[in-house]
């Protein structure tokens, strides 16, 4: 046992660092640190880099054009990314939809969707919550009915990340609304161009259009589109949430944060001095920071165990709890250490082309609502109360 | 990076394991406890017969050369077992003192004795106000005879009631928090001079308080150079975190799964109390924190025997905060959890619960992990 990088751990950072260097965007880095919002072409121009470089989808096995990657190489990667200020991958298509498509799909499906996903063809959204289905998601009511070589879908998902910019939706449908709440559940691909889906922008309390709803009336979904069993949706549902929940640790992104923190918190001055030198601060930074540093092995531990087994199972909720908390705590006292500054609610400040007076020479606009916007941390993904049920169900068996 | 045990350190955790089992049913333990001795000095004698004793000292001293990692396995099946002997205060932080600081003599007649089991060491630093500063010295040591006369007091010795010698922290010049003028003893509890209050300790121990009055050592007995000890304290007192940390995760480890087994059996309401989402979400935060200061044991190993620099002290620094913070936690919640049971002398579920909140009071507690830790803040 040594928890310390090898060498060829350490050469293959160097490797990333370099790539990184040289290919991440300047501008787009730019808008990552300061907070500011990315366009889909942003996202896209990022996606094609890494893709040519064959690190798009480093989880994926290698005959689709994934890595050989291990949890360290990935957990590196994944925090230099964000030390330069990488645009964090959209998972929905590459992390999420894909790995549900290469563990159930047919041939076809892989041989079709797969390519699309890597070379950027194709932005998938998910599909999972409603109105009505939130940590209660097998609930769901959204129903596709069998007809001839279609299903018709009518209902309506929520929460929808991105869906403004998708082409695709992957979602869960009641195929049988006679079973009980889990079976009866089914796993659709749906093209976005399909007549008969709307979408309408949900705006956050931040003031961000992030999420939105989507409506179906009556949209016809080829027979083929139907991912794995009908009815046995649930077991494709069950093993995205697992992959999901890895991810949502964020640790990569809360290092960023920290480091970002403690640079303001250098910068500022009170009373003719760093903010830095004010005890109270130093001591809440530094009790973030610990508390990082145990995720972090946490995360490599628990990711490493499973390495043989795959995914890890239920352990990954204590992660996301844990994780999430964290990240939230240093958005926190992000926002504390510009004090008055974080009340000017300045839009156009934060939006990509502006080029106006500042209202503080610091990059203050974005402080505050990413402070509101990172509260989903602890909702999505399951919030962090359904985890703990998770673990206690699973890992406890209570 | 690599998180699995080589086939050696998975023989050693076995080892220690089925020792510590058959040695360490909760009756016994109370026994020894009970005992003048404190502990059990037939399992004492078994860790140093199995090579135990020896394992964190290299091979030219006795020892079979093993690092953190190997300490780390050894600290946590005698915390599972919530043993009682001073292992950690005489292997790990008085050897680690002898091995870092001690003379070719004083190795090869003292240190050699330690690594055997046959000699049990304490370390004497503590004073009833330096409050885990181990530059806090107010004990003299005054060059006298040849050697030195020792004179003050040294607070709540671990181990120091049995201990066949006491390294003591004595001042040999400088003021009251200086870090340099600290030198290192190594007393006879049996010299003339030195008097020992013995009394237990909350979680079953046994300790003293050691007063010295004009007590004689002779200049053989200074460890390392006079004046100069305050950097081998620091760094061995890195090591003796690390293995602290350890232990308290074995610690950790048996009483969740005590808690763990009461909320399946305990009944109220007609349920099992485990079916209450409220206690399950404490008993899910409860492993949470088991996680954490299991994870920060494992980086401290990695780190405890590395050279002194600043990484090894932040990583250290930060285990002893996580882990001290979660055995609060996990001790405070598993005695909720177990009602009015958990707060009687007979349930062993309340000493592991006291073990845990005392490791915040031996090598520093959590606020002065955070008051060093903000203080060396790194700043990129």
């Amino acid at each position: 046992m040594n928890v310390n990088y090898t060498a060829e751990e350490l050469a293959f950072r160097d490797e990333v660092r370099a790539f990184l260097s040289a290919e991440l965007p300047t501008d787009i880095a730019q808008k990552v640190k300061l907070g500011k919002h990315l366009s889909k072409e942003d996202h896209q121009r990022w996606q094609k880099i890494l893709s040519k470089r064959g690190w798009y989808a480093p989880g994926w096995p290698v005959e689709f054009g994934g890595t050989t990657w291990g949890p360290v190489e990935k957990h590196i990667f994944d925090e230099e990314c964000a030390a330069f200020g990488a645009p964090r991958s959209i998972p929905f298509g590459v992390n999420m939809v894909a790995p549900v498509i290469i563990k159930f799909g047919t041939e076809a499906q892989k041989a079709h969707y797969l390519p699309r996903i890597l070379d950027g063809t194709d932005w998938w959204c998910q599909g999972y919550s409603e109105p009505g289905a939130g940590s209660d998601l097998a609930s769901l009511k959204t129903r596709a009915v069998r007809d001839g070589d279609h299903y018709i879908v009518n209902g309506q998902k929520t929460w929808t990340t991105l869906g403004q910019h998708a082409d695709w939706i992957f979602c869960l449908v009641r195929t049988d609304p006679e079973a009980q709440q889990q079976r009866g559940i089914s796993f659709l691909l749906i093209d976005m161009k399909t007549p008969g889906i709307t979408v309408r922008p949900i705006i956050t309390l931040d003031g961000d259009h992030e999420v939105n709803e989507v409506f179906f009336q009556d949209v016809k979904v080829p027979v083929e589109n139907l991912v794995g069993e009908e009815n046995k949706g649930w077991t494709c549902a069950k093993y995205l949430l697992t992959h999901e929940r890895t991810g949502l640790a964020g640790i990569g992104a809360s290092k960023a944060a920290l480091a970002g923190l403690k640079r303001a918190a250098t910068r500022l001055q009170s009373g003719g001095k760093p903010l830095l030198d004010d005890p109270l601060l130093r001591l809440q930074i530094a009790e973030v920071e610990m508390q990082l540093m145990a995720i972090e092995m946490s995360t490599l531990r628990i990711l490493a165990a499973a390495k043989e087994g795959g995914v890890p199972g239920a352990e990954s909720s204590i992660l996301k709890v844990k994780g999430t908390e964290i990240r939230q705590a240093i958005t926190n006292l992000r926002r504390k250490i510009i004090g008055p500054y974080a009340l000017p609610f300045l839009e156009e400040e934060l939006e990509l082309d502006y080029d106006g007076d500042k209202l503080h020479e610091d990059a203050t606009p974005g402080v505050a609502p990413i402070y509101f916007n990172m509260r989903k941390l602890s909702i999505f993904g399951g919030s962090n109360e359904i985890q703990k049920n998770i673990v206690a169900k699973m890992i406890l068996e209570l | 990076m690599d998180f699995k045990l080589s086939e050696e350190q998975q023989m050693l955790q076995d080892t220690a394991a089925r020792q510590v089992r058959d040695a360490y049913p909760f009756e016994k333990r109370e026994q020894y406890s009970k005992s003048e001795l404190g502990f059990s000095q037939d399992f004492w004698n078994q860790l140093g017969e199995l090579g135990l004793t020896a394992v964190p000292f290299s091979e030219e001293l006795g020892g079979f050369g093993g690092g953190g990692v190997e300490t780390m396995l050894i600290m946590t099946e005698l915390g599972r077992g919530l043993t009682l002997e001073p292992y950690l205060q005489s292997v790990i932080h008085g050897g680690g003192l002898l091995a870092q600081l001690g003379s070719d003599a004083q190795k090869e007649n003292v240190l050699a004795e330690v690594a055997a089991g046959s000699l049990q060491l304490a370390v004497a630093l503590e004073e009833p106000t330096s409050l885990y500063n181990l530059a806090d010295v107010s004990t003299t040591a005054k060059a006298a005879n040849g050697g030195y006369l020792l004179n003050g007091r040294k607070a709540v010795v671990i181990g120091g009631h049995s201990a066949g010698k006491i390294i003591v922290s004595a001042r040999t010049s400088g003021g009251q928090c200086d870090e340099a003028g600290i030198s290192l003893f190594l007393v006879d509890p049996s010299a003339a001079g030195v008097k020992r209050r013995v009394f237990p300790t909350i979680d079953g121990r046994k300790a003293c308080e050691l007063l010295l009055d004009n007590v004689q050592v002779a200049l053989d007995d200074l460890l390392g150079e006079e004046g100069e000890a305050f950097a081998a304290l620091r760094y061995q007192q890195g090591r003796a975190i690390a293995a602290q940390a350890a232990l308290a995760v074995g610690y950790m480890q048996e009483l969740c799964n005590l808690t763990l087994d009461y909320l399946k059996t305990r009944k109220q309401f007609g349920v099992p109390i485990g079916k209450f989402q409220v206690l399950q979400h404490r008993m899910v935060d409860m492993q949470t924190e088991l996680e954490q200061a299991t994870s920060m044991a494992m980086l401290a190993a990695c780190h405890a025997d590395a050279e002194d620099n600043a990484e090894r002290t932040r990583v250290l620094t930060a285990a002893k905060y996580i882990v001290t913070r979660g055995a609060r936690f996990v001790a405070e919640q598993a005695i909720q959890l177990h009602g009015g049971i958990g707060m009687t002398w007979e349930y062993n579920g309340a000493h592991y619960a006291k073990a845990l909140v005392m490791i915040g009071h031996e090598f520093g507690d959590e606020d002065t992990a955070l008051k060093a830790y903000a203080k060396d803040l790194e700043v990129a």
